[in-house]
């Protein structure tokens, strides 16, 4: 039975259930309302709780492990296919499970019979032939052994959901005949329901949580892998970045060094052209703008930060990398050759970054206060050597805080590097030069066919670990600092 | 006093105060200078904000129009059956075409010199429209149709100013300068014409031969599929995550470590986002590539913790006096949050979903790896099926063309970028109006 309809019919029964148990609460107290304990519906939605929450968890689990449990009994006769020969495990598990899928269909769309598909002659020239009738192409050859797992697979996964239906339906029944029984004048429906939503509203909250583990689950064990294939000193150490797609492994050098310069080159141009005008901006909106040019200029300097980064990326591709190139390029002083480079991302990334940088900093500036200011006028200091004197000194710490924040902003931004910086990985001081940024490298290892098994591939996670950790350094730190040397007014 | 002033130096004694001396106006020059610095800096932004925006206008408008050959053609069933029959049935199509367009031109007033090969290279890819066309309308055979066919994509540059004459030799097989010389003759007596590119904004990705033909239709719909997926997914659980954390949660060190969470993923880098889909929904849950519901469940794990955030923020506003009222005509603590904090929340709410929503509909990197970059150039069958098969989405459609060297996809992708702003500007109206109307000052 397809999930889908499961999920239908519990959501039907669920309904029913409700108006069961609303019922049978009022016929308990003879229609007398204020004999219950609780307001009707609420027996009513005890009893949906009971009908569909059980029987969801239990779908759900099951979808997850149902698989998991399959590859690892079909993996032994996987085992014996792959032995001596150059596939990995990974592709042989994924055309077991593409041919399992065709068989799947062959029984839904192409009106074979579940013991055809399951018969020991099947031969698989039949089956394509099937298949490609209903429009669905299996592609690469499939060996017999193949074709026996995959079957091996479509007959567990049957079965598994043949059980996984019945499993549901019966916890779905059994809730809704228990609830039902409790329901009576005195069982104290409100407070159970209460119960039952705290209960939802707290998995709402740990989502959170489990959304850090899975970032921090499928960092770590693809990293291991990757560590296993390659060393990781001459990862975090090596000074070249090479990785050839040719060979399997071992003639790439994957070192991380080349990367998190282009990285860490490309961020300080972007924070030199965004710390001071952004700060500037901020002082000048908070100290001398008048409200008028405050309400108009504020909002536009925020726009900024709120256009896609894709559309930087482009900006820096096609108009500002250009016009560098006109300025620096062959027929100027010849410093450039391509648009691509260190430049030209860290200066888009500067402008996309100015409204973080102001719009903290700004914040900070307003909550310096205003009796600090009035102090250092009557010393008789200008407008802006108490600025200078006061205020900032007052407000660096969520300035820095701010600043550190843009930095992580930068560290981590994608589509400018990818389409601006350009692709060779280089360690070099000239910004004129295309160098490649961590986040870049991401992407362009994982991006097309991926085969988890090649350290090529896996040194993406690898990579990503570092860029995890460096941003979130990055935040702990200015979180630090802004708790650490924050004055308080009080 | 008066002692006293008598032993201070004479300086200050001798000039008046109306007359400043060199230190003040030192000072007064370094009050004017450092005020102009931030008129630089605020100048420097606007500048940025318009160059940006002048480029992307310049840029992308272009996409949005379309040289055409305006002219009635007529088919009659012999030449259909021939064509039909033929071996390359487009390339007939487009020989009849060139033919009637060299009639109309011979038999008009304007007094040219007709070289058949300039014709050819002028028109666009037409026989594949022709060919549908008639196929599907039989009865339409026989009479003059009026046509609106693509010229060729060099034609439509030199419309639109990034293709001119300097660069042409005599050896270039797809235009000669006579050609050009043509074209503006036809444009003026309104054979060739610029209309509204309709193909670009309901149109389907192309490939590399023909980005004339290339449109963004089917990526709009690919980027509303998982904006649908985000909303019923991250409005539910952000507000119940929020309420739980604004009103129920207990003051522990659980309660602390979900809300050090949250404010961490909130600044996680969207790419990182993109490798946990990779590995967790793809490589281990093995749920398809490229379509909208992967991206949708990564795109929602990514703005929860900006509509917690927001969400939290609207709970806070509603003062307390609400809750204690409630409370006191005897609602449970569950009832006078559903009842009455919520409701009073929503507005504020909505506004947070709204613009997280936007910042999820311009987010590319996460999509990049969850492999929504492929070539998908139809519609989806079915809308249920459309959710689950490979689908593209509007930022990777746009890198996707912006990757591609030819310079009608960067024009194309540019125009997306326009479509991609429109989008995230009418959000961002609608969630300053849903501000402006209920906002409540209590």
């Amino acid at each position: 039975m397809p999930v889908l309809w499961l999920i239908l019919i519990i959501i039907a029964i669920t309904t029913v259930g409700f108006l069961l148990g609303c019922s049978r609460a009022q016929r308990s107290v003879n229609g007398n309302v204020r004999a219950l304990h609780s307001l009707p519906s609420y027996y009513g939605i005890n009893v949906g709780i009971w009908t569909a929450i059980p029987a969801f968890v239990i779908l759900g689990l099951w979808l997850l492990i149902q698989p998991v449990l399959i590859e690892s009994h079909i993996q032994q006769s996987v085992q014996s296919i792959a032995t001596g020969k150059d596939v990995t495990f990974g592709l042989i598990m994924s055309d077991i499970r593409r041919v399992a899928d065709g068989l799947e269909l062959a029984i839904t769309e192409g009106g074979m019979t579940l013991d055809e598909i399951q018969s020991n002659d099947l031969d698989i020239d039949t089956l394509l032939q099937t298949l490609n009738s209903l429009g669905v192409i299996l592609g690469t050859n499939v060996s017999n052994s193949v074709l026996k797992s995959a079957q091996e697979y479509q007959k567990l996964s049957a079965g598994g959901n043949i059980l996984m239906s019945i499993t549901v339906l019966a916890t779905m029944i059994t809730g809704l005949g228990l609830a039902l029984v409790k329901t009576n004048k005195n069982f104290r429906a409100r407070i159970s329901v209460e119960y039952g939503i705290l209960a939802i509203l707290f998995f709402a909250a740990s989502i959170a949580i489990m959304t850090t583990i899975g970032i921090l689950f499928s960092l770590a064990v693809n990293t291991l892998e990757f560590f296993k294939l390659y060393s990781a000193i001459d990862f975090f150490f090596g000074l070249e970045w090479a990785p050839s797609f040719s060979g399997r492994g071992g003639s790439s050098s994957l070192g991380v060094i080349p990367l998190l310069w282009g990285t860490l080159y490309i961020s300080v141009i972007a924070l030199l052209v965004a710390v001071p005008i952004g700060i500037y901006a901020a002082i000048y909106l908070s100290e001398y703008a008048t409200p008028k040019v405050r309400a108009f200029t504020k909002p536009l300097l925020e726009i900024l930060a709120g256009i896609p980064t894709i559309v930087y990326g482009l900006f820096a591709l096609l108009t500002v990398g250009p016009m560098l190139v006109k300025v620096f390029g062959n027929n100027t002083v010849g410093w450039m050759d391509g648009g691509t480079a260190v430049i030209t991302a860290g200066f888009v990334m500067g402008i996309m970054l100015i409204p973080f940088v102001s719009s903290l900093s700004d914040d900070i500036i307003n909550a310096v206060p205003q009796t600090l200011r009035d102090g250092s006028y009557g010393l008789g200091a200008t407008q802006s050597e108490t600025i200078q004197q006061i205020v900032l000194p007052a407000a660096l710490p969520g300035i820095v805080g701010a600043i550190l924040l843009a930095a992580s902003r930068a560290v981590g931004e994608t589509m400018i590097v990818v389409l601006g910086a350009g692709a060779a990985a280089r360690l070099s001081l000239n910004p004129f030069e295309a160098m490649t940024a961590v986040t870049a490298k991401i992407v362009s290892q994982l991006t097309g066919d991926s085969d988890f098994a090649s350290p090529e591939v896996l040194v993406a996670f690898a990579l990503g670990t570092t860029l995890f950790f460096l941003t979130l350094g990055l935040n702990v730190l200015a979180l630090y600092v802004v708790r650490k040397y924050r004055e308080q007014y009080e | 006093m008066t002692d006293l002033s008598a032993d201070m130096p004479p300086s200050f004694k001798q000039k008046p105060l109306t007359i400043s001396d060199q230190r003040t106006r030192a000072r007064n020059a370094a009050e004017k200078r450092f005020r102009l610095y931030g008129v630089a800096a605020i100048t420097a932004g606007l500048v940025f904000l318009i160059l940006l925006v002048f480029s992307i206008i310049s840029n992308g408008l272009p996409a949005f129009k379309k040289t055409v050959i305006a002219i009635d053609f007529k088919l009659t069933t012999e030449q259909f059956e021939t064509a039909e029959a033929a071996l390359l049935k487009t390339r007939v199509y487009s020989d009849y075409f060139t033919q009637t367009l060299t009639h109309i031109i011979t038999n008009s007033e304007l007094n040219l010199e007709i070289n058949s090969r300039s014709i050819e290279r002028i028109i666009g890819k037409v026989g594949g429209t022709l060919r549908q066309f008639y196929r599907e309308n039989r009865n339409m055979l026989n009479q003059p149709v009026h046509f609106d066919l693509p010229a060729a994509s060099r034609i439509d540059r030199y419309f639109k100013g990034t293709f001119s004459r300097d660069g042409i030799t005599k050896e270039n097989r797809f235009i000669q300068v006579e050609d050009l010389d043509l074209v503006d003759a036809l444009a003026e007596v309104g054979i060739i014409q610029q209309v509204f590119n309709w193909q670009f904004i309901t149109g389907v990705d192309t490939g590399v031969d023909n980005p004339g033909g290339a449109g963004i239709g089917a990526a709009v719909l690919g980027s509303f599929m998982m904006m649908i997926v985000v909303l019923l997914l991250s409005l539910p659980i952000g507000v119940a995550a929020s309420i739980y954390l604004q009103e129920f949660a207990p003051k522990n060190w659980f309660t602390d470590f979900i809300e050090v969470n949250i404010s961490n993923l909130a600044a996680v880098p969207s790419i990182v986002f993109g490798i946990l889909g990779l590995a967790i929904f793809i490589q281990f849950m093995h749920l398809p590539q490229s379509a909208p519901l992967v991206g949708g469940l990564v795109l929602t794990l990514m703005t929860l913790p900006t509509i917690i955030i927001s969400t939290r923020a609207s709970l806070r506003a509603v003062p307390p006096s609400i809750r204690d009222a409630a409370l006191a005509v005897g609602a449970s603590k569950m009832q006078a949050v559903f009842h009455h904090v919520l409701p009073l929340a929503m507005p504020g709410i909505l506004t947070g979903t709204i613009i997280g929503l936007a910042q999820a509909l311009g987010e590319t990197a996460p999509l990049l790896l969850i492999g929504m970059v492929g070539f998908v150039a139809r519609y989806p069958d079915s809308i249920l099926g459309g959710f689950e098969g490979p689908n593209s989405a509007l930022p990777a459609q746009i890198f996707n063309w912006a990757s591609r060297s030819d310079a009608v996809f960067v024009e194309k992708a540019w125009g997306g970028i326009i479509i991609l702003l429109i989008f995230l500007l009418s959000m961002n109206i609608v969630a300053v109006l849903l501000r402006r109307r209920f906002e409540r000052r209590w």
